[in-house]
């Protein structure tokens, strides 16, 4: 059968066996390669994706439900203008070893800062338990999101962020 | 593969009605872990996620549809604690109720709390409705009264809501993890006390002897909370699995109904 959709604004449509996931229709028929499988049971969260708003995994998504639906994927965070915020800071914090975790990990972050630009280190830590890292230990990771959050918060208000130390120990 | 995406409740029944067959498909956090397995090969689904009558929640009914997520900041305590432990946040997006019934797991962690409060289920298809008491919808291990041609439409709670409500879950880590044995206790101001165990038993379970003697005990003593626990190990019936031994399900059952029933007492 033929899915139509809207994948990061574009209309993309696709044919599929309906059984297959949306993660399969991702990779294997729009060559979205971001969002990883490993899985494929939702323990794992490398194929962490938005589908109509709402942070899925896309390896639980079946291919034929998705009509008509928006998704969006890691390949729509960059512009022209450069990388994401998140992504920006996941290179500069070292969030990064073998990169497996990293696109579901700024999909799931990204969408955190979204809903509460103001995060606490629980939130964060919180947020990020459907995202597995098998390499940072997460402490990284961790200092990244709180990194990001406090670039968004002073390029709206030039005052220094405060109260974060537990953040960066 | 043929599927339908029914676009409202008329349209739902009918679709099921019409192929009785035909595997439902809501959040798809158990049915595509299957399907990724190669263990299930649906021919025909019905997707119910854009039928919104499935989602409502008024006057103590709560739709199939409801999400993990919209019980976390719901209005029962217990409901919203239970929520909070179910996977992760992108598992509790779209993992519903509905769903839960339907898998019929015996560790399942709304089962506590819709046995607890007596909750009916309520059945539809397109000759009508049907309410069953939960424990005549849910059978056995992964089986329930659901007959082909119908569907879940939601659940009903009584009238009389607790005011004092727990949920707690034993498992191996903090996030996204089957429960080894869960609970739910619920406890009126006058005393009464009602109690559900969930895997420890081929399905969520009641220990009616342990909710008698919490139910005379206005403010139970030390030997009656040691007395309320011995009850609960004595009334479950486990087994030995992957998760944990018929020893440890025991007796982590009996600790975390008393665990469960001291957070109902302290004021
Ligand atoms: C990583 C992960 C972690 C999980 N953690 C937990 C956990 O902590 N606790 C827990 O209890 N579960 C957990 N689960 C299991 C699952 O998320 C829940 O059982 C969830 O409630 C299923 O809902 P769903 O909407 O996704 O169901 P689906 O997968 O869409 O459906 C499940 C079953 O119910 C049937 N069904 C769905 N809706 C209806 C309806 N309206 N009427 C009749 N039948 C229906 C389907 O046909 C299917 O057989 C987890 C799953 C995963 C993948
Ligand atoms: S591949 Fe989807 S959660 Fe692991
Ligand atoms: S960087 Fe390797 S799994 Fe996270």
């Amino acid at each position: 059968m033929i899915v139509t959709l809207e994948v990061n604004g574009e209309p993309r449509s696709a044919e599929v066996a309906g059984w297959e996931s949306l993660l399969w229709v991702l990779r294997e028929r729009l060559g979205l390669l971001g969002a990883k499988d490993a899985c494929l049971q939702g323990e794992c969260g490398s194929c962490s994706v938005m589908l109509d708003g709402a942070l899925v995994c896309a390896c639980l998504v079946m291919a034929a439900d998705v009509e008509g639906a928006q998704v969006s994927t890691v390949e729509g965070l960059a512009s022209r203008a450069g990388l994401h915020p998140v992504q920006r800071s996941f290179v500069d914090e070292g969030a990064v070893q073998c990169g497996y975790c990293t696109p579901g990990l700024v999909v799931a972050t990204a969408h955190l800062l979204d809903e509460r630009p103001d995060a606490s280190h629980d939130d964060i830590r919180e947020a990020l338990s459907g995202n597995l890292c098998r390499c940072t230990g997460y402490g990284a990771l961790v200092r990244a999101v709180a990194a990001a959050r406090d670039a968004a918060a002073t390029a709206i208000d030039p005052a220094p962020a405060d109260g974060d130390s537990e953040d960066r120990s | 593969m043929l599927i339908e995406r029914p676009q409202d409740l008329p349209e739902a029944l009918e679709g099921i009605g019409g192929s009785p067959h035909a595997v439902l498909l809501a959040g798809g956090t158990d049915l595509m872990v299957e399907v990724n397995l190669a263990h299930r090969r649906p021919e025909a689904v019905i997707a119910l996620r854009r039928v919104d009558d499935l989602q409502t929640w008024e006057d103590g009914f709560i739709g199939a549809g409801v999400t993990y997520a919209r019980m976390e900041t719901g209005p029962l305590p217990a409901l919203a604690e239970l929520a909070r432990t179910v996977g992760s946040p992108q598992i509790r997006a779209v993992g519903t109720i509905g769903g839960n019934l339907g898998t019929a797991s015996p560790a399942g962690d709304t089962l506590p709390f819709l046995a607890a409060i007596d909750a009916e289920v309520v059945l539809g298809s397109r000759d009508g409705q049907r309410r069953l008491p939960w424990h005549e919808f849910l059978v056995g291990p992964k089986q329930t009264a659901l007959t082909p041609g119908e569907v879940i439409l939601g659940v009903q709670l009584p009238d009389h809501i607790p005011a004092r409500q727990a949920f707690a879950k034993i498992g191996t880590r903090q996030a996204m993890v089957i429960a080894t044995v869960n609970c739910c206790v619920l406890r009126d101001d006058d005393g009464t006390t009602r109690v559900a165990m969930g895997a420890v038993a081929p399905t969520v379970m009641r220990p009616r002897e342990a909710e008698r003697l919490a139910s005379s005990e206005p403010r139970p003593s030390q030997a009656a909370l040691d007395e309320f626990q011995r009850l609960v190990s004595a009334e479950v019936a486990p087994i030995s699995d992957h998760r944990a031994t018929e020893q440890y399900r025991r007796h982590a059952a009996g600790v975390l109904a008393r665990r469960t029933l001291e957070r109902c007492l302290t004021p």
